[in-house]
């Protein structure tokens, strides 16, 4: 039995995991040079508790059970995650109501611990809270999460139970061969697949409309954020939402793991689903609506912005299951909340399919992954233990996150590991502080030349055409 | 846990000159430390002469003003680890790492703060667009070309006017680059003059002030980038934006004193300068901690760095071998066009000439630089032009100091003549 999966986003990294507990081969085809280059790198990180899914839809079910698996799921794949908690803000009294409402859906969608709290109340907590918001559902079960910190944990451990990654294949075509599927990519290889399954994010409908008569589309749905240094980060510590809207659960002030805040992300549906370039109005209304919630924030905080595209899907639900042709599962359309509901998603998935499939599970299979080492947040002691076992871990190369030369080492050699800065930067943090790579960036092309053998104006930023340098000085 | 008298913490010109006057002044505890694998800081990259006017009465370039402090310093004896960073001071204990110590404490009597300033990137300034690769600050671009012999690109707009920018118009067009426009922000360069007629006027290369970058275009790599002249304030004007064709863009927007870990340490920052405030010894607000260099304030000139972290350097020695009675202050406000004025504080209890640096908010002509004490003119210098871009200073006699420890309040600000 062999499984192809299309796209390692956090989606298809969960389910090539997931599906790596059974007796199959599987590979995932992936058009960029590493894991989480499309929207699970560019999302708010939130373990979202649970209230805002409409009571019966998937997106409902899979959030809740979802939430539930990340204490033990962190721990196994050594991945960051916190319950932080969060608020869901209320600027009118009008509109309490509409927060209470937002209470009961959150119960019948079984989130558990709701509280409504007055804007007193979640000020004693909050400070930096604006003085306007007058109540707030409060959500402790809600969550901040590294989104490719997460993905990368999962294909790690995807890969270290058998499953292969491939790079740079962007495919192009889906068709028939006897019983099989077979999967063309651009630079013309082919893949043949008992199954294939469909994890291609906001190109899930063009991987679907290949195969299948039955039509999808999905919109790339724009969000625009900005990051604040970490010197700002006392303005939120927990998840703050204001009152969501038809697109979206609006501007959120959230921390990140890696202890900075974000801003954002703005909701605009747009054609090109590859564009990702922020905008000054979108920038603008990021930062302009966060000021409703947080009214002390400082522009001068911000440190960098990005821009991330949901996957929405027209039916406005994930869709997930057996298509209606032969030798496609479709997991796509999972946009907010399915970073949270990925945990399970995969889990339902990877069952479904060793079910249909009559796979047995693996005696073999691997479930924990040692998490990479963490320089700036060991104690002294380990941080001598780990330098006396390799002298790399006493060399700091980026100064802002205190990143040493022995981390980007290891995010190189593990499989599959980081290839260019960008893969760097999401394994490590080095070059995501305040100085944005300015003194770091020409240690880190030296390392990964030396570690990936190549010539250091072959080292690329993200892939192919995004060389750091033309050439050598004449 | 070791012991040092006088940790200075930066191996750079700033450091170097500290470590040699302290050493000059009688203290022999001297360590420093340098997180590069050489000393001599941010002049090993800047290749290009002009460095050592003041100092040494003669034009060298980064490395050899570099060279000359590290003789004196390695002359003494003084011991330096590189490749060794900082990771906190607390309680005038600095932890620090290294590949072949590992992680070190070292209790000082002493700190000299001598860390330099770092670049503003691109997301501080906001600039909407792609994140392909191309967009460098001009000081990585700098380390790429100079250090590591790499060329960043061969189509450049340089956003920014501040020297490194203005250095790196130059530096990219020998080597065959071609720089098509260097972008200013404001009506008014930020670098020195010197560096508009010799790097962009003597080369043909475009200057255009009140313009801005509002979007930079590409997927993998830089395509071009969209100028727009900005209105009185600083807003892009509708209607004029331009798309240059480039891969490459270089930003020069500012330079901040890098002051994570004195931050961390509590020691008191200036919200205008970023740098610590100090008083006219250069100490910080945490006794036996001194600032000089980048950290304490951006200079333009090298020459200006070493003489104030001499200064510094042989405070921290007089410090160490004294002991601190620390007298009260008399503070130095700026205003009517004065930015800041360093040091912010004047100890009463002490005695000789002082020396005042200080930056402006605009240009102005036909001015002069006053010290107001107790709403009396004490000192004042005539100048013909100040401009952001070039620092100033204002000298004080030592009866005109005196007067100024006596004073209750004090002031440096711009007047007309």
């Amino acid at each position: 039995m062999q499984i192809v999966i299309i796209g390692a986003g956090v989606i298809g990294c969960a389910v090539a995991r997931e599906l790596s507990r059974y007796d199959a081969k599987i590979v995932v085809l992936e058009k960029e040079d590493d894991v989480a280059c499309g929207t699970s790198k560019a999302n708010s990180g939130v373990v979202h508790a649970g209230f805002d899914a409409k009571p019966g839809s998937q997106k409902a079910k899979f959030n809740v059970l979802g939430n539930a698996m990340f204490d033990s799921l962190s721990a196994e794949l050594g991945f960051s995650f916190r319950r932080n908690g969060a608020y869901v803000l209320c600027f009118s009294q009008e509109d309490i109501p509409v927060l209470e409402q937002l209470a009961v859906q959150g119960g019948r969608n079984g989130v558990k611990q709701l509280e409504i709290h007055t804007g007193a109340k979640i000020r004693e907590r909050e400070k930096y809270v604006s003085d306007q918001v007058v109540a707030g559902l409060w959500a402790p079960t809600s969550g901040i999460v590294s989104p490719y910190g997460m993905t990368i944990a999962y294909a790690e451990n995807a890969a270290a139970n058998g499953v292969e990654f491939c790079f740079c294949k962007q495919v192009s075509s889906l068709g028939y061969r006897g019983a099989k599927t077979v999967v063309g990519c651009l630079d013309g290889s082919e893949y043949e697949a008992d199954l294939v399954v469909n994890c291609a994010g906001v190109h899930g409908d063009d991987v679907n409309n290949m195969l299948c008569a039955d039509k999808l589309q999905i919109v790339a749905r724009k969000g625009e954020y900005m990051l604040l240094d970490k010197t700002a980060s006392q303005v939120a510590s927990a998840t703050l939402f204001q009152l969501p809207t038809k697109k979206g659960k609006g501007i959120l002030v959230v921390p990140t793991v890696g202890g900075n805040v974000m801003l954002g992300p703005t909701a605009v549906d747009v054609d090109d689903k590859d564009c990702t370039d922020t905008t000054r109005e979108g920038l603008a209304e990021a930062f302009d609506k966060a000021c409703k919630t947080v009214p002390s924030l400082s522009a001068k905080a911000v440190i960098t912005q990005f821009t991330g595209l949901r996957a929405h899907l027209t039916t406005g639900d994930f869709e997930i299951g057996f298509a209606p042709c032969k030798g496609l599962y479709n997991v796509v359309g999972i946009e907010s909340p399915g970073l949270t509901a990925s945990p399970a998603i995969a889990v339902e998935v990877a069952s479904e399919i060793s079910r249909a499939y009559s796979l047995a599970k693996r005696s073999d299979f691997v479930a924990h992954r040692d998490a990479p080492p963490c320089f700036a947040k060991m104690t002294d002691d380990e941080r001598a233990r780990l330098i006396a076992a390799d002298p790399l871990y006493g060399k700091v190369v980026c100064r802002c996150e205190t990143i040493t030369e022995g981390e980007i080492v290891d995010a190189i050699r593990r499989t599959p590991g980081a290839k260019d800065l960008d893969g760097i930067k999401r394994r490590t943090r080095a070059g995501m502080g305040r100085c944005q790579g300015g003194f770091c960036t020409p240690r880190i092309m030296e390392i990964l030349a030396r570690e990936l053998g190549c010539d250091i104006t072959e080292v690329t930023k993200s892939g192919k055409g995004s060389e750091i340098v033309i050439g050598r000085v004449e | 846990m070791m012991d040092k008298n006088l940790i200075i913490v930066g191996g750079g010109p700033a450091g170097l000159a500290a470590a040699k006057a302290a050493y000059d002044a009688g203290e022999r505890d001297i360590l420093i430390l340098e997180r590069e694998d050489r000393a001599g800081g941010i002049l090993n990259q800047c290749i290009h002469n002009g460095f050592g006017l003041h100092t040494f009465k003669e034009e060298l370039t980064g490395p050899e003003y570099a060279a000359r402090y590290e003789r004196e310093v390695a002359a003494r004896g003084i011991e330096i680890k590189t490749g060794t960073t900082v990771l906190s001071i607390a309680d005038k204990t600095v932890a620090c790492v290294n590949a072949e110590d590992g992680l070190t404490h070292y209790r000082a009597k002493a700190i000299v703060l001598a860390c330099g300033c770092r670049e503003r990137p691109r997301g501080a300034i906001n600039i909407a667009g792609c994140r392909a690769a191309g967009v460098f600050s001009a000081g990585t671009a700098q380390k790429l070309i100079n250090i590591d012999g790499l060329m960043p690109g061969k189509e450049v707009v340089i956003l920014g006017s501040g020297d490194i920018g203005l250095i790196m118009a130059r530096r990219m067009t020998f080597q065959g680059a071609k720089v098509k426009a260097v972008i200013e922000l404001m009506p008014y360069s930020s670098g020195l003059n010197r560096n508009i007629v010799q790097c962009l006027q003597d080369f043909d290369i475009p200057l255009r002030f009140s313009h801005t970058v509002v979007a930079i275009n590409g997927k993998k790599r830089v395509s071009s980038v969209v100028v727009a002249a900005v209105d009185e304030k600083l807003r892009p004007i509708a209607g004029t934006e331009e798309e240059i064709a480039c891969d490459t863009l270089l930003l020069s927007v500012g330079l901040l004193p890098e002051n994570e870990i004195a931050k961390t340490y509590g020691i008191e920052l200036s919200p205008v300068t970023g740098g610590a405030i100090v008083d006219d010894a250069l100490m910080t607000s945490k006794e036996g901690v001194f600032a000089c260099g980048n950290v304490l304030h951006v200079h333009d000139l090298v020459d200006f760095v070493s003489e104030e972290s001499e200064r510094a350097g042989a405070s921290a020695a007089a410090y160490i071998a004294r002991g601190g009675e620390l007298s009260d202050c008399v503070a130095i406000g700026a205003k009517d066009g004065v930015r800041y004025a360093v040091p912010q504080l004047v100890r009463r209890g002490g005695e000789g000439a002082l020396g005042f640096k200080m930056r402006v908010g605009k240009v102005a002509k036909d001015v002069k630089i006053v010290l107001e004490c107790d709403g009396r003119e004490v000192a004042s210098r005539r100048r013909q032009i100040v401009t952001p871009g070039e620092m100033e200073t204002l000298t004080l006699t030592a009866a005109q100091a005196q007067i100024l420890r006596g004073a209750k309040e004090a002031v440096i600000r711009l007047a007309e003549v």
